[in-house]
């Protein structure tokens, strides 16, 4: 994306707009928003009224004390805005990018769909779905919308980052347009598809804003849980305050009885509201959107554009990948690896004759005949003007190609066509031949067989490429528990040899839209979910149907539609990243959840023994952290605000991710975010406690 | 620990898990409506015949709701019957000690309450307070149906995850009838006649009034009122046995007598006391096998009995352990070490034949479970070995808690730890192929909070009225044991008491019943909410990337999380009784 390299010139402004939104967050509205956080604002808040109170004289712990309680609650709060602003910030500088490109431009409106039709100039902001707009070169396209009419080269980078320009065209699966893009050569007139504010761009400017963010499920679920989980702790808190009265009360009576002074105090307020904020799950509280707004960035960065964070959500989820086996399990297209001559015929004549039955084809596979001949016989290319040749294209009806030169008559295609071809003309098919293309067939390949009028020479064998490091990849999400299955138009037989080569778990052969539909409803019946990539429009019931849809963005304007996502670099291997975006999203949280939650265990430790050391001095048993009584309480309560900051990265950038089974996920995710969630705050309130005493507070 | 004490852990705990499986399986049958093997021909035509003359249709089945509805009714329709027993047991018969109404009003609302909600709290003393006709009509049938209750719960619970894309989780009153015929009747039946052989009655006769070998004078009420010569004492009896079977099996614990277990009527020997814990660990345990076998995978049942056994042993080791070292402060005045005489440890409030092992186990046993039964008293345990008790209770009874409740206790956290475990591994949790999402997490969230929200505030509320306060016997750290300890079994529909409280007031009366009724039903309902949502998901087919429920690193995190989740959230308030008086006992006074 053009916003790439920027991103990181940036980085000044966005800590500092994040700074300032900090700031700007404090409104109580935006806090309300987030139960945990907002427990730690009404904290702040009550902190600093005793803090007010305790400068007049009636303080109920000492100033020095409830001041610095107070302020670092407030940095808590702060720190937590912080980590939002900032996950937000990186979102709001490629949306100014994206924004540049929506330029209020004058569109040229259409009475009918012709270039000489009547124009009318008109403002793009009133452009409606339906109206017809001619764009020419240099125009910048006004809104996204559908080629009726024209072909032109477009520049696309303001949406994709590609600078190579893309060809437009009415009909096809390339008739797709979107506003913001410039049109380069030529002119294309444009059926609107989309009013003012719908349109892709605004859609992608709204998402990577965060600006229509809404919670996710998940998102949901686990704030149900946290402010759950706040309630125990606000109530466990809450109730110690009578709890201490009566001890307190209680302990007096005794010491009065022994002839001592009562000197037993009930527990203050502020170490209560201390107590409290360290216990609910603020680190977690703190980060939870800045994790759901950097996984939605994370997307971006890998241009795929989510329509919902949902979408996002549901990625982590799925079990079973559809992929194309074109371009995504093998390169491009079909190549030409060998010749196999017939009996009599050498592999150099069958060469030179493949040769020129290619010479004018242009498809990849022509291509590759031509370069497979010259690379084994140094076969030169040939001026197909010179020979004075007739070029035979490919029709649906003969099923093959080739060349007319002066007396020969050179055809290649599928062995059906080519027998048929050669014994409509007396000649005899061999049966050496057809020995072969079965055997090539069988083990995936592709078999072209080459006449030259009624003489079958031999075969040319097509073979798919199967991407290098694919298996690799596919074992991985194998392990992940993820069930790969490649879709292809080929005949079963192809289907299998490739499928085995590239290691996937399943395949549908001979696939058709119907067939694509009706094996992803299958899987779902069964309880999965299901991801595809798509592009054409008859892939769109499929894309509709997926819970997971990447539409490929030089796809149809109806798979756009259909899809949940849209990847703007138009590569569907890009749907593994996908879902490994949306497992890191989800695990992001779970970890930041473990580790909120064990390290709670520290806390209590650090706090408990000074909270009631008036009324049971023998408490002071349980420092085992050896901690100032002094300082022990605020060290903590600096803790828990510190490791909001050291955690953002984590938050922003998500947990390492590795694909690996569950069960060695989980245990690696315990240890790392489990144990060390015990085991770190108890090194830091110490380490904090210590430097504190250093400073002699 | 003597090895004594080893031992006896490992018998209770061996015998039970041995049982298990049989028992386990045999419950799944009963649950499977399916023909009961064995005792079905017997009960079978029995079965029919209930059905037939209630109207109850077995093929017929509910929605959550209308389940719940039956479960809500059934059970208002038994508070009524208790509270009204205990009203008129002067005019009704089986009444030879002829005892008057139960009073006050608010002491048969809490006992009403509290049979209800398999809770047997009792502010009474038995023998001096109820009828036979209100021990057996009133009691005993609420042991028996408040269990049932508990089962029928968590059977729905299990349907919801077992089956798929339904409503349908079974009939109320079709669980209700195969649990009492097929489990709880048979299994009280066995074990009600075990303890006559060992000497606990089964009669309707009237009190016995014997005379004293010794005779003594008892002081006069003043210094100058005259003494009085005591030639007789009259020795309470009645339908002990069977009232004492179904105690244990229920994880109910209301003794016919004030001293429950401790009582030689109620636990004669050191064979009774091993089966009377036997009998409460074993349908609570057992059940985890019934479950495994229902969603077809016993190593998921095997799995939650784990952790259930492991926070058991957690507390229970622990609390012999602190029974048997006795009292530092004392060692100077008398050995409490064992020797082959004497059992040696702390053993004060302590049945001889028990000893502190025996009675230290039995305190773990009944804590864990939701049984109030005791053979000792706790408020003469030292101070860790009274943390133990009550931090069992405050693990919200999962460890393994009553018949039913202690199950779907415990499921309730594990949606909670496959939840965040879930999270870990990058996926939308899913348990059994369930997915857990913001539904039952608020559901799960509702029946896990609110028994330690209604200990913190009803211990509050006491700590700071008068009314509360004036039940307190002893002052300090113990007081405040004293009184976390009563809201603490009350609001986890525990019922066993730490005595030292004098519960019997209008204010303990009235709050312990509130607390009693909202822990059970709305612990309940939400179990019973996330049952029907879950039996209308799809089950989703585990692979390599499900999170498993059945591995040890599971049962690890699911203790991680309530010990963090729960147990840690009281370590604030236990600081200030058990732990700042084993505190105080360590720095040698108080």
């Amino acid at each position: 994306m053009a916003t790439h390299h920027s991103l990181n010139l940036l980085k000044g402004n966005v800590l500092r707009q994040a700074l300032v939104d900090a700031l700007v967050k404090l409104d109580p509205r935006h806090q309300a928003r987030n139960p945990v956080m907002f427990v730690v604002y009404i904290g702040s808040v009550l902190t600093t009224i005793l803090w007010a109170q305790a400068l007049l004289g009636h303080g109920e712990a000492p100033t020095w004390f409830i001041f610095w309680v107070s302020l670092w609650l407030w940095f808590t709060v702060l720190f937590a805005n912080f980590a939002e602003a900032m996950a937000e910030g990186r979102g709001k500088a490629q949306a100014d990018t994206l924004r540049r490109a929506r330029k209020d431009t004058t569109a040229r409106k259409l009475s009918a769909p012709q270039r000489d039709a009547a124009q009318t100039p008109v403002p793009a902001s009133l452009l409606r779905k339906a109206d017809l707009i001619l764009c020419e070169a240099g125009d910048i396209i006004p809104a996204d919308g559908e080629v009726v009419a024209g072909v032109a080269s477009v520049d696309e980078s303001a949406i994709t980052g590609e600078s190579a320009p893309v060809i437009r065209e009415a009909g096809g699966d390339r008739s797709s347009i979107t506003g913001g893009t410039r049109v380069l050569s030529d002119y294309l007139v444009i059926r609107v598809g989309a009013n003012p504010g719908e349109a892709f761009l605004d859609r992608m400017i709204a998402m990577v804003e965060g600006a229509k963010r809404q919670k996710t499920p998940n998102e949901i679920a686990l704030n149900i849980l946290l402010a759950g989980f706040t309630i125990v702790c606000l109530l466990a808190t809450a109730t110690l305050l009578p709890f201490s009265i009566y001890s307190a009360h209680s302990a007096n009576t005794i010491l009065v009885a022994a002839g001592h002074t009562a000197s037993a105090a009930p527990v203050s307020i502020t170490i209560l509201v201390a107590l409290l904020v360290c216990l609910i799950p603020t680190t977690i509280g703190a980060l939870l959107s800045a994790i759901g707004i950097a996984g939605m960035d994370r997307m971006i960065q890998a241009n795929v554009i989510a329509t919902s964070g949902r979408a996002v959500e549901a990625a982590g989820d799925v079990d079973v990948l559809l992929l194309d086996k074109t371009g995504t399990i093998t390169l491009g297209n079909r190549q030409a690896v060998a010749f196999h001559p017939a009996d009599n015929v050498t592999e150099k004549d069958l060469a030179d004759a493949a040769q020129l039955s290619s010479l004018v084809d242009e498809t990849p596979e022509g291509r590759s005949v031509v370069i497979l001949a010259k690379n084994k016989f140094s076969l030169r290319q040939r001026e197909v003007d010179h020979l004075g040749a007739a070029f035979v294209p490919f029709t649906a009806q003969t099923r093959m190609s080739g060349i007319d030169l002066q007396d020969r008559h050179i055809r290649k295609g599928a062995d059906a066509a080519i027998e048929q071809y050669v014994q409509s003309l007396g000649g005899h098919f061999p049966p050496e031949v057809r020995v072969t293309a079965d055997n090539i067939s069988r083990s995936g390949g592709t078999p072209l067989v080459v006449a030259d009028g009624a003489m079958a020479l031999g075969v040319i064998e097509l073979k798919d490429i199967v991407k290098g490091s694919i298996r690799e990849r596919f074992a991985q999400l194998r392990s992940m528990g993820i069930k790969t299955v490649m879709v292809t138009g080929d005949n079963p037989l192809t289907a299998a040899a490739i499928a085995a080569e590239a290691g996937v778990d399943d395949f549908l052969a001979q696939a058709t839209p119907e067939t694509k539909l009706k094996l992803i409803r299958d899987y779902q019946t069964g309880g999965r979910l299901v991801a595809m990539t798509g592009d054409g429009t008859n892939d769109a019931p499929a894309l509709a149907q997926a819970d997971v849809a990447v539409a490929m963005n030089s796809g149809t304007q109806a798979a756009k539609e259909a899809g949940n996502m849209v990847d703007l670099d138009s590569n569907p291997t890009k749907l593994i990243e996908v879902v490994e975006t949306g497992k890191q999203l989800l695990m992001t949280r779970g970890a930041l959840t473990t580790f909120s939650i064990a390290n709670d265990v520290s806390k209590y430790f650090a706090i408990l023994p000074v909270m009631f050391a008036s009324i049971y001095p023998q408490l002071g048993r349980l420092n085992i952290m050896n901690l100032n009584p002094h300082t022990a309480i605020l060290s903590a309560v600096i803790f828990n605000a510190l490791i909001i900051i050291a955690l953002i990265p984590i938050a922003l950038k998500g947990v390492t991710y590795r694909p690996r089974p569950a069960n060695k996920l989980l245990l690696h995710n315990i240890l790392i975010y489990g144990l060390g969630g015990l085991v770190v705050p108890f090194i830091g309130i110490k380490a904090i406690d210590l430097i504190l005493n250093f400073l002699h507070f | 620990m003597t090895p004594n004490a080893w031992l006896q852990i490992a018998l209770l705990i061996g015998t039970v898990l041995l049982l298990v499986k049989p028992v386990g399986a045999y419950m799944a049958y009963v649950y499977e409506n399916q023909p009961v093997p064995g005792v079905g021909r017997v009960l079978g035509p029995m079965e029919r015949g209930i059905y037939r003359v209630c109207g109850i249709s077995p093929q017929h089945q509910q929605d959550w709701k209308r389940y719940t509805v039956a479960l809500l009714l059934f059970n208002l329709l038994g508070f009524m019957a208790v509270y009204l027993l205990q009203r008129w047991q002067g005019w009704l018969p089986f009444n030879p000690a002829q005892m008057p109404a139960v009073a006050p009003s608010s002491l048969a609302f809490n006992t009403a309450a509290s049979f209800v909600t398999n809770t047997n709290w009792q502010n009474y003393a038995g023998e001096s307070t109820m009828s036979y006709c209100t021990q057996m009509a009133a009691l005993a049938v609420q042991n028996f149906l408040s269990a049932t209750t508990g089962l029928t719960v968590l059977v729905a619970l299990v349907r919801g995850l077992a089956r798929k894309t339904t409503t349908e989780l079974g009939s109320f009153w079709v669980d209700l009838t195969r649990s009492m015929l097929y489990i709880l009747l048979p299994l009280s039946l066995v074990l009600a006649v075990v303890l006559v052989s060992q000497g606990v009655p089964q009669t309707l006769d009237k009190y016995i009034t014997v005379h004293l070998v010794q005779p003594f004078h008892q002081a006069g009420s003043s210094a100058t009122a005259p003494s009085t010569l005591i030639t007789t004492q009259t020795i309470a009896v009645g339908p002990v046995a069977s009232q004492e079977a179904i105690k244990e099996l229920g994880t109910n614990g209301g003794g016919f007598f004030n001293a429950n277990s401790a009582h030689p009527f109620e636990n004669p020997t050191g064979l009774t006391n091993f089966l009377e814990e036997v009998a409460i660990l074993l349908l609570p345990l057992a059940f985890c096998y019934t479950f495994g076998r229902m969603v077809n995978d016993t190593r998921q049942g095997w799995a939650v009995l784990a952790a259930m056994v492991i926070l058991l042993l957690a507390l229970m080791i622990p609390c012999v352990m602190a029974e048997q070292a006795g009292n530092p402060l004392l060692v100077r005045y008398c050995n409490q070490q064992p020797t082959p005489l004497q059992p040696g440890g702390n053993m004060v409030g302590k049945e001889a034949r028990f000893g502190p092992v025996n009675s230290a186990i039995f305190a773990a046993v009944a804590t864990g479970t939701s049984t109030g039964a005791v053979n000792s008293m706790f408020d003469s345990f030292t101070p860790l070995g009274g943390l133990c008790p009550i931090w069992l209770i405050q693990l919200s009874e999962v460890a393994p808690g009553g018949v039913g409740s202690g199950l779907y206790g415990m499921l309730m956290f594990v949606l909670i730890t496959v939840f965040i475990a879930g999270l870990m591994i990058g996926r939308t949790p899913e348990y059994l192929g369930k997915k857990i999402e913001a539904f039952e997490m608020k559901m799960a969230s509702i029946a896990i909070l609110v028994p330690p929200s209604l200990v913190l505030v009803g211990t509050a509320v006491a700590c700071v009225t008068a009314a509360g306060l004036a039940g307190i016997a002893n002052p300090g750290a113990h007081g405040f044991s004293e009184m976390l300890y009563a809201m603490t079994s009350q609001a986890n529909n525990n019922g066993s008491a730490f005595a030292g409280l004098n519960g019997d007031t209008t204010f303990y009366n009235v709050l312990g019943a509130l607390l009693m009724l909202a822990a059970r039903f709305w612990t309940i309902i939400p179990t019973m909410a996330i049952a029907g949502s879950l039996a209308r998901k799809k089950i989703i087919p585990a692979g390599s990337g499900t999170l498993a429920t059945n591995s040890p690193l599971f049962v690890f995190i699911l203790i991680a999380i309530i010990v963090v989740v729960i147990a840690l959230t009281f370590f604030p308030a236990l600081a200030l009784g058990p732990i700042a008086e084993q505190m105080q006992m360590m720095a040698g006074h108080r």
